[in-house]
């Protein structure tokens, strides 16, 4: 899984330095806004606050099936798959709202690069809670248990990967100027 | 049977001694919360020529604790900081390339000596 995340590391680093390299480009022969002109930060530093605490509950989830607190390691593991779906959510609504204002994909180089970047980390975190919910049924199902806490461990790390990119992405494109 | 209860005893312990009580990480989750709310703070306040280096060490504080803590990597064997870390700073070279070849490869007229313009 470390080795993993190490090379997703290279994925998000490409994103992040393409975004930021064309983040106020519009193209020659391309005009309309820019993401940045657009966005909401209120909206977005709740979204942000969700997903932060969507890492406190996947780490409680953990030491809940160490200590084999089944039931409540399957109520962290449902509390963190909720707020990550609140959080896509969020990103739908985002989304939904800048193509109200004229922001499509191809509007502009800036604004397919900003999709490109928000919307593969969306796609890892609904990887994300596709993993909590079978983690979730596993444990229901009694198929996983104390003496497997690390099945659920490993997927905690990619979930906290995912906090970390939002980290860098939420101070490096929302909030820096 | 008393041996094999008394391993999986130890080895649960083990798991306890891996990282921080569940009150420990609820601590380190409210830390979080508040530098976000200062990270925030710094779109409504003026912060002059300190809001981007501010919000910078923010990120990285925020990024080191979430690493350090939730993912165990403090408590963890160092191979795997290293695998971590490695990938970290691959990224940044991709990022230091890239920067390169689009920002200071450009001609005086501006335009990306890459395109052939």
């Amino acid at each position: 899984m470390w080795a993993f995340l190490g090379s997703d590391c290279l994925l998000f680093g490409s994103l992040i330095s393409t975004y930021l390299l064309l983040r106020n480009r519009v193209g020659p022969a391309t005009s309309g806004p820019t993401a940045a002109d657009l966005f909401d930060i209120p909206f977005t530093s709740v979204s942000s606050f969700v997903l932060l605490m969507s890492s406190l509950t996947m780490v409680l989830a953990v030491t809940s099936i160490q200590r084999a607190e089944m039931e409540r390691c399957k109520l962290w593991l449902l509390t963190t798959a909720a707020l990550g779906a609140i959080f896509i959510a969020g990103q739908v609504y985002e989304f939904t709202s800048f193509y109200r204002e004229g922001l499509g994909f191809t509007t502009n180089i800036s604004s397919s690069a900003f999709y490109t970047l928000t919307g593969f980390h969306g796609v890892h975190v609904s990887l994300g809670i596709v993993m909590l919910v079978t983690m979730w049924a596993l444990v229901s199902g009694g198929q996983l248990g104390p003496e497997r806490a690390e099945t659920i461990e490993i997927i905690g790390l990619y979930w906290h990967f995912v906090d970390i990119v939002w980290i860098v992405i939420f101070a490096v494109v929302y909030l820096i100027p | 049977m008393d041996t094999v209860a008394a391993s999986e005893e130890e080895a649960h312990e083990e798991h306890h001694d891996h990282g921080l009580s569940d009150v420990g990480y609820i601590k380190i989750a409210l830390i979080l919360g508040v530098l976000t709310a200062v990270e925030v703070a710094t779109y409504f306040w003026d912060f002059g020529i300190l809001e981007v280096p501010s919000l910078l060490i923010l990120m990285v504080v925020k990024f080191q604790i979430v690493c350090s803590y939730f993912m165990h990597l403090k408590f963890d064997s160092k191979v795997f900081s290293y695998l971590f870390v490695t990938g970290l700073i691959l990224a940044m070279a991709v990022f230091a390339a890239m920067g390169t070849s689009m920002v200071f490869w450009q001609n005086p007229s501006g335009c990306d000596l890459s395109a052939f313009c």
